[in-house]
């Protein structure tokens, strides 16, 4: 079982396929160290074995130290997914002295010039490099990820190379899921039919030749599936997601699900959270599911599917996901294909108040 | 196999008291290893081969040898390739 503790949502960068919503919790409203520590303790004791610090930027909190050292206290396995550029001599050092056991390092693109401007930051990837280099230094793992979209699918051979070259143990080969940001560019982002086979024989190719070296993961477009995803593993089956204001989600993008009152660290635990709150319930399992699902020999693989994704796409978080070809709603992924084939490939940025304001 | 299995880093085999059960924690994954399995990884300690790993579990199971070194050869092999161990 792992805890996703997205501990802000600021961010340096403004990578226009976050999958972050896009009414993003202000600084304000964030939890607190204290609270963070009760919730890390809570974790442990419910049987959480691993803690994800995520965001948003998870280094633009000055406290990330002390929360790793408390997670690492706890007997927590204790990861970090950041852009990097945050990542000075100082702060690997602190990092390492709190006992991280992993970081996962984002890149948007296998070269300078296209990612810096896919991440909005201007000397971002040079900042990453330097990232990469202080994280091998220290002795740690490094997974190298890198987001795959229309913009960049060609390099996603540089991209694995560039991996190679940084010494990860892992890299990581991510198609862009179509969630908060994602969604609302996803015209400039899904890729072609062409370019999905390229990224597969690509990665097929480099797994083989790094088998036992470096781990590939490798996340496919649901747009061309046949199959859903089981997403996070099943709903309240894998995963807790604590939001930076605290609510506690079953996955990162179920805020956008209509009808939930998801509960708050603030008020209620975590083992209350998991075991007796609606919001993690509602759709465990499998009784939940549309008849479709029910007589489905995959039912207890795929889980039916992405809830958020099914919301979006047909309209009912309780129907099966669009990405699923039994699905009745499975024409909506061909047609978003087709809506992106030639569409203007200009990006709205991930901003804190873009919408808001 | 002269090959010598070692944890590759960032990768903790443990006991979870939660559960009461071995768990295998490495870098964004999380493997729960069957019995035979956790008696294999309780040999990995960086200086055993996977044939004196072999030897170790024959001695004590009773099982023919083929047989566990088949078990031992599979499981280094699957958990090699997703990142968990070195060989």
């Amino acid at each position: 079982m792992g805890l996703i503790a997205e501990l802000t949502h600021r961010c340096p960068l403004q990578c226009a396929y976050c999958s972050n919503p896009l009414a993003l919790d202000d600084r304000k409203a964030e939890l607190t160290t204290d609270e963070w520590r009760r919730v890390l303790g809570e974790a442990a004791a419910l049987g959480i074995l691993q803690v994800h610090f995520s965001g948003g930027e998870p280094m633009a909190r000055r406290d990330l130290v002390e929360m790793v050292a408390h997670a690492s206290s706890l007997g927590l396995y204790t990861n970090i997914i950041t852009s990097g550029v945050l990542l000075t001599d100082e702060a690997m050092a602190a990092l390492l002295a709190a006992g991280i056991d992993h970081i996962q390092l984002s890149f948007q693109d296998a070269a300078a010039p296209a990612a810096d401007r896919f991440s909005g930051y201007r000397g971002g990837h040079a900042k990453k490099l330097d990232a990469a280099r202080r994280i091998c230094e220290a002795g740690l793992p490094l997974t190298a990820n890198f987001v795959v979209h229309k913009q960049n699918a060609e390099r996603v051979g540089e991209m694995i190379a560039l991996g190679e070259a940084l010494g990860a143990e892992r890299i990581e080969i991510a198609h862009t899921q179509y969630y908060g940001w994602a969604l609302l560019n996803r015209n400039a982002l899904l890729p072609t039919f062409a370019q999905l086979e390229h990224v597969n024989g690509v990665v097929a190719a480099a797994r083989q030749r790094l088998n036992g070296r470096i781990t590939i993961d490798y996340v496919v477009p649901d747009y061309y599936a046949a199959r859903p995803k089981a997403c996070m593993g099943g709903w309240g089956n894998r995963f807790i997601n604590i939001s930076p204001s605290g609510k506690a989600l079953p996955c990162h993008a179920a805020e956008t699900l209509p009808g939930f009152q998801f509960p708050t660290v603030r008020d209620v635990s975590l083992a209350e959270i998991w075991v007796d709150s609606d919001a993690f319930s509602r759709f465990r399992g499998v009784d939940w599911m549309p008849e479709l699902c029910r007589a489905c020999d995959r039912k207890e693989i795929d889980w039916g599917g992405c809830r958020c994704q099914a919301l979006a796409l047909a309209g009912d978080a309780a129907a099966t996901d669009p990405a699923c070809a039994h699905s009745p709603d499975h024409h909506l992924m061909g047609a978003a294909v087709t809506a992106a084939d030639g569409a203007p490939l200009d990006l709205v940025p991930r901003r804190l108040r873009t919408l808001s304001a | 196999m002269a090959a010598v299995p070692t944890f590759r880093r960032g990768v903790k085999f443990r006991f979870d008291a939660v559960r009461n059960a071995w768990v295998l924690l490495a870098p964004e994954k999380l493997f729960m290893p069957d019995e035979t399995a956790v008696e294999i990884l309780k040999l990995v300690d960086g200086t055993r081969s996977i044939d004196a790993i072999v030897d170790d579990l024959a001695a004590r199971f009773d099982a023919p040898r083929e047989m566990i070194a088949e078990d031992v050869a599979a499981t280094f092999a699957n958990l090699s390739t997703r990142g968990a161990v070195q060989l």
